[in-house]
């Protein structure tokens, strides 16, 4: 919601009426200075302070510390050696890192791409017909949302094992042939977890349209009935506009959490085999915490984090761009 | 008239698929996890009979108790304090006005979105030198700061919901801000509040990485990160039926009040999409 939201942030407020003598009269025993409302106030600063003081200490500042670390040469031990941006550098000349990167694009598309796409054709083909047990429904497909990722990578590891669920349902339609230890795959672990995303996000994106198109007045799919429209034209002209910043937010969330995901990952193959599964998260943790390159993860996490802000800042522009407003 | 209810039930013959796909994987590990330990379990097999003995397993060689502990301790202390300080912030962005209030909420805002595994390197370092990596407070303090841009949002949006002559009629009485708040706005700002509530204690009971950077000592561990390490544990000797049971009681108390309070779940997450 921070991208469309942060839209009425700049709303203005009330304006401030100056006196209210009724009230100043009120009495003489009343000692308390009247403020008008809408009146800045100082005391605003104070109840800031505490939620600021936790936010500065232990989450914007070690973010802007990491940008200082990224231009040092450290173990994590000795002094460290300013290197400037040699790490961005080795970032570039690694094909490892590279190759992080490269994964990271990978999930987007099962992380983000998918679900939203299959969200968008189910939530209209379901939008207008009466269907009963919807609060059922709901907390069915959100309830992956909810599970810690830990558990969730237990689960799937299970599936994808070699005598799990998947390979089975494979050996009982006849694909038996298909059938492999998904995660210790080179070419399928990362497409075999990317769906685990596909799975975590999809009832999100479904539910978060569905609520969506409730909120499109039905007058305009009327309207479009009228002028002939068949689905699909109904589609591009009334669902997809209506649905903008829904679109909006459902888009920038799951392409954070793609670019974010660790867990999973770390839990499921560890980034394995070889480094097939390998995305910058599991790189900084593995840098800084087991090969002791402080400085270079410290450069890992300043480009994913400058990589999901230009991410969030393009899906912004782009989709939640409303023309009436 | 037929062709709705044709479209009707592909409607609910969608959601439902969709809805087994959802639930599937949850459903697999508990069957897993209701299996005998020596029973050779593959793909879709069922217990024979219901047996808790494996979860009794888990519990005591996962030594899952003291990590419910350690997950609930760390979990209700960032979401309560959390919301303390989120409802005092949310309140000065909601209901007053004051110099800088854009720039500061744009700052906050940058902390919806930052991933916070760029903050772990410098977290780490700073704990340790102050000599409080492995302690509870190394996971409390960092996953405030990281709940705080979330509650305030969550809060201001609420404040701002408030009808502004509400405060204005009080702040004629001549009570001060803290009186306004605490007399007039806070009786009907607990719904919102308890969401907040709920939803910072899941993401914080959810939480992996601190706690693996963090966390040396066994008896400090949280629930998912000694799931994770028992998991790996018993990776080698196939017991796949003890990580399932382990893993079902670490989700189980988020899932018991995910069912009873799914309403507020819903919809705080998608005012927080994009905190997680």
């Amino acid at each position: 919601v921070a991208a469309p939201s942060a839209r009425g942030v700049g709303a203005p407020a009330p304006p401030a009426r100056r006196e209210r003598p009724a009230a100043a009269a009120a009495g003489p025993e009343r000692r308390v200075r009247v403020r008008a409302p809408g009146e800045p106030r100082r005391v605003a600063y104070l109840y800031l302070a505490p939620a600021f003081l936790f936010y500065l200490v232990f989450a914007f500042g070690p973010l802007v510390y990491t940008a200082w670390l990224s231009l040092f040469d450290w173990d994590g031990l000795t002094v460290g050696e300013w290197v400037g941006v040699e790490n961005y550098d080795k970032i570039l000349s690694d094909p490892d890192i590279r190759s992080s990167l490269v994964h990271s694009f990978e999930l987007i598309v099962f992380y983000a791409v998918l679900p939203v796409g299959l969200g968008l054709m189910l939530a209209s083909v379901i939008a207008h017909s009466r269907v009963r047990g919807v609060t059922f429904f709901r907390a069915a497909l959100f309830l992956p949302q909810t599970i810690a990722t830990v558990v969730v990578a237990i689960a799937w590891v299970w599936i994808y094992a070699p005598e799990g669920p998947l390979n089975e349902a494979l050996r009982a339609v006849g694909l038996g042939g298909l059938a492999r230890g998904w995660l210790g795959d080179f070419d399928f672990a990362l497409p075999a977890l990317g769906l685990v995303g596909t799975w975590v996000m999809f009832g999100l994106c479904l539910v978060m349209f569905l609520a969506g198109i409730q909120k499109i007045p039905f007058s305009l799919y009327e309207a479009a009935r009228v002028d002939g429209a068949g689905r699909v034209r109904e589609f591009f002209a009334v669902t997809l506009p209506g649905l903008r910043a829904e679109l909006a937010v459902a888009l920038t969330f799951t392409t954070i959490m793609a670019l974010r995901t660790f867990d999973l990952i770390y839990v499921s193959t560890a980034g394995g085999p070889g480094t097939s599964t390998t995305v910058p998260s599991v790189l900084v943790y593995q840098e800084a915490f087991v090969n002791g390159r402080v400085g270079l993860a410290a450069a890992v996490a300043v480009v994913l984090t400058a990589l999901i802000f230009v991410v969030a800042f393009a899906i912004t522009r782009v989709v939640d761009r409303d023309p009436s407003r | 008239m037929t062709a709705a209810r044709r479209e009707q039930l592909l409607s609910y013959a969608v959601l439902g698929a969709f809805c087994v796909v959802a639930i599937y994987p949850i459903l697999s590990i508990l069957l897993l996890a209701l299996h005998e330990r020596s029973d050779l379990v593959t793909g879709f097999s069922l217990p024979d009979s219901l047996s808790l003995a494996t979860f009794r397993d888990a519990w005591e060689e996962g030594d899952l108790g003291r990590q419910l502990v350690n997950s609930f301790i760390v979990a209700g202390t960032v979401s309560v304090v959390t919301a303390v300080l989120a409802t005092l912030a949310g309140y000065a962005f909601g209901a007053m006005r004051f110099r800088g209030s854009d720039t500061l909420f744009y700052l906050l805002l940058i902390g919806l979105i930052f991933p916070y595994e760029a903050t772990v390197i410098p977290l780490y370092y700073l704990f340790k030198d102050a000599g409080l990596t492995d302690s509870y407070w190394a996971l409390i303090l960092p996953q405030i700061g990281l709940s705080i841009p979330f509650g305030t949002f969550w809060m201001r949006a609420f404040f701002r919901s408030t009808p502004g002559a509400l405060v204005e009629a009080s702040r004629l009485d001549g009570a001060s801000s803290f009186v306004t708040l605490w007399r007039v706005l806070l009786p009907q700002a607990w719904p919102a509040i308890t969401t907040m509530i709920v939803l910072v204690f899941m993401w914080t009971w959810n939480e992996f990485l601190l706690a693996l950077i963090m966390i040396q000592s066994d008896e400090l561990r949280t629930a998912p990160l000694g799931l994770a390490l028992f998991a790996g544990a018993n990776r080698g000797n196939q017991d796949v039926t003890l990580t399932a049971a382990a893993a079902v009681l670490v989700a189980l108390p988020v899932m018991i009040v995910y069912v009873v309070l799914q309403r507020s779940f819903i919809r705080g997450m998608f005012a927080g999409a994009v905190k997680e």
